[in-house]
């Protein structure tokens, strides 16, 4: 009876991620994910190094990543970081995408 | 065979080995995203070669030395390149840090300092070999905490004059007094404001001033007189009460001044700001397309050429500096990065990073010359700055 509640939250946890991966594949198409890309290197990198490994900002890369917590990075790009040069993005960049900058920053950026 | 052999005997004293040619009309773009750039002759508008393996390039800019023959290219990855602009190649290379943002050439062109992030100092080393002089660790505070180090610049009197960003301090290194351990004499300003982040020399080599990210005004020293001390200038300049988001930070190098004035980037604003030059007092905002990145004066004063920071960042303005109006809008493509005039600014060289391209205007019809295609252009940098202090 626990076995099988237990198999039957992951079976519906694992849809749920699978939805969300879908999800987010869906929403920002190729040539969207293409222009992001080059926002994340070139416009980012002016600060955070085109390899991500810093500058005036810090290193984002995903081993510097693996110890920061998502919602975090997700709230910096979102919002800004006050007193510091890092400016709120939420104006200029959906939720989707910022999402986006967020799983490629942990999953490493490609050098276009 | 023999006839073939004839031919390229008979070529090879018309090839560019041979030719003597000068450097004065040569630059080199940065093609930022291929860790390369490129040799341009701004006469004849052409590119005359490429040079690679300079690393990354995010954020690169370069010094020449005096006989305009190399450029000095300072990366992003700590790199420092010695290219023979010339033969289109690398002389030397070295890595000389983890992080660095900039670098400048001393008066008596001896002496390639570097700016460092990580670890936070000034590496300063021979100009001719790139071995290291001087290492100065930019170490501030009761706990010996090391700064990121911007804004490096020489200053007549063989120094170099740099801000550290964490500190709040700005340094001067004299490298025509040297103590006992063969070390540049340091003198430090403490205190100067918080997190300045660009620095620039006015073009007489007198006036260093600092550009503040974390609070209003600007930081002046004067170089005539450093035991006057830092002061402030500007004190409304910056990002004000309702601190906006600032999506590149303005530039200071190539800070436009006319006659009678100074034009400044307004900090997240889409302004320009007049400055009257003899007190300092505001003139007039001129309203413009976006937030203001670099504003450049055309050699003869007479035109005020921006650029503007993402997303409004496909555009530049021309503003004349008699009737302090726009008098041009042109849009040289996604993601215009710089501007450089030539001498005596009959043209202006503009690099659009997205659209790959560098366009070449005439500054008096607006017409444009030619196009010529680089990988992700940034910089473009004429060898007439290797004259010019603080640049």
């Amino acid at each position: 009876m626990v076995k099988g509640f237990v198999i039957k939250s992951i079976s519906v946890m694992s849809v749920f991620i699978f939805c969300n991966l879908v999800i987010a594949e869906n929403n920002i198409s190729t040539q969207r994910s293409i222009e992001l890309n080059n926002l994340l290197v070139q416009d980012c990198g002016s600060c955070h190094g085109m390899t991500m490994k810093g500058g005036l900002g810090p290193a984002l890369t995903p081993e510097v990543l693996l110890t920061k917590p998502r919602d975090m990075i997700t709230a910096t790009i979102t919002h800004g970081r006050p007193g510091t040069p890092m400016p709120p993005w939420k104006n200029i960049l959906s939720a989707e995408e910022i999402n986006w900058m967020v799983d490629t920053l942990y999953a490493g950026v490609k050098q276009e | 065979m023999k006839l073939k052999l004839l031919i390229v005997l008979l070529a090879l004293p018309l090839s560019a080995c041979n030719t003597l040619r000068g450097t004065g009309d040569l630059g080199v773009v940065i093609e930022r995203a291929t860790g390369s750039l490129q040799v341009v002759d701004s006469t004849q508008r052409v590119s005359l070669s490429q040079v690679n393996g300079l690393g990354d390039l995010s954020h690169a800019s370069i010094v020449y030395s005096r006989d305009e023959r190399f450029a000095y290219v300072f990366g992003r990855d700590g790199g420092l390149t010695k290219v023979d602009i010339l033969k289109g190649e690398i002389t030397k290379r070295i890595i000389q840090s983890g992080n660095s943002i900039g670098g400048a050439i001393s008066q008596d062109g001896k002496l390639v300092s570097v700016s460092n992030y990580t670890p936070g100092g000034v590496n300063v080393f021979n100009a001719e070999t790139l071995a290291l002089v001087e290492s100065i660790p930019a170490i501030y505070g009761k706990d010996n905490k090391q700064s990121k180090v911007v804004g490096l610049v020489d200053a007549p009197g063989q120094r170099f004059v740099f801000s550290l960003y964490d500190a709040g301090e700005i340094w001067i290194a004299d490298f025509n007094h040297v103590n006992n351990n063969g070390k540049a004499a340091i003198t430090k300003f403490k205190n100067i404001g918080k997190q300045p982040y660009d620095g620039l020399i006015t073009p007489d080599g007198r006036y260093y001033i600092a550009g503040l990210f974390g609070e209003d005004g600007l930081a002046v020293l004067d170089l005539w007189h450093p035991e006057k001390g830092v002061k402030r200038i500007l004190a409304n300049y910056g990002r004000g009460g309702k601190k906006m988001p600032v999506y590149k930070m303005p530039h200071l190098e190539g800070w436009a001044m006319t006659e009678d004035y100074a034009f400044f980037p307004a900090v997240g604003r889409n302004e320009v700001l007049v400055m009257n030059r003899r007190n300092w007092k505001q003139v007039k905002k001129i309203a413009v397309h976006g937030q203001p990145v670099f504003v450049m004066a055309r050699p003869d004063g007479r035109q005020v050429w921006v650029n503007y920071a993402y997303p409004k960042n496909d555009t530049v303005e021309v503003i004349d500096t008699e009737s302090l109006k726009i008098i041009k809008t042109l849009k040289p493509g996604k993601a215009v990065l710089h501007m450089e005039f030539t001498p005596r600014g009959e043209q202006v060289w503009i690099s659009a990073r997205d659209a790959g391209k560098v366009t070449v205007y005439d500054t008096a019809t607006f017409k444009a010359l030619t196009t010529l295609p680089m990988a992700k252009p940034s910089g473009i940098f004429f060898t007439n700055r290797a004259h010019r202090i603080g640049l």
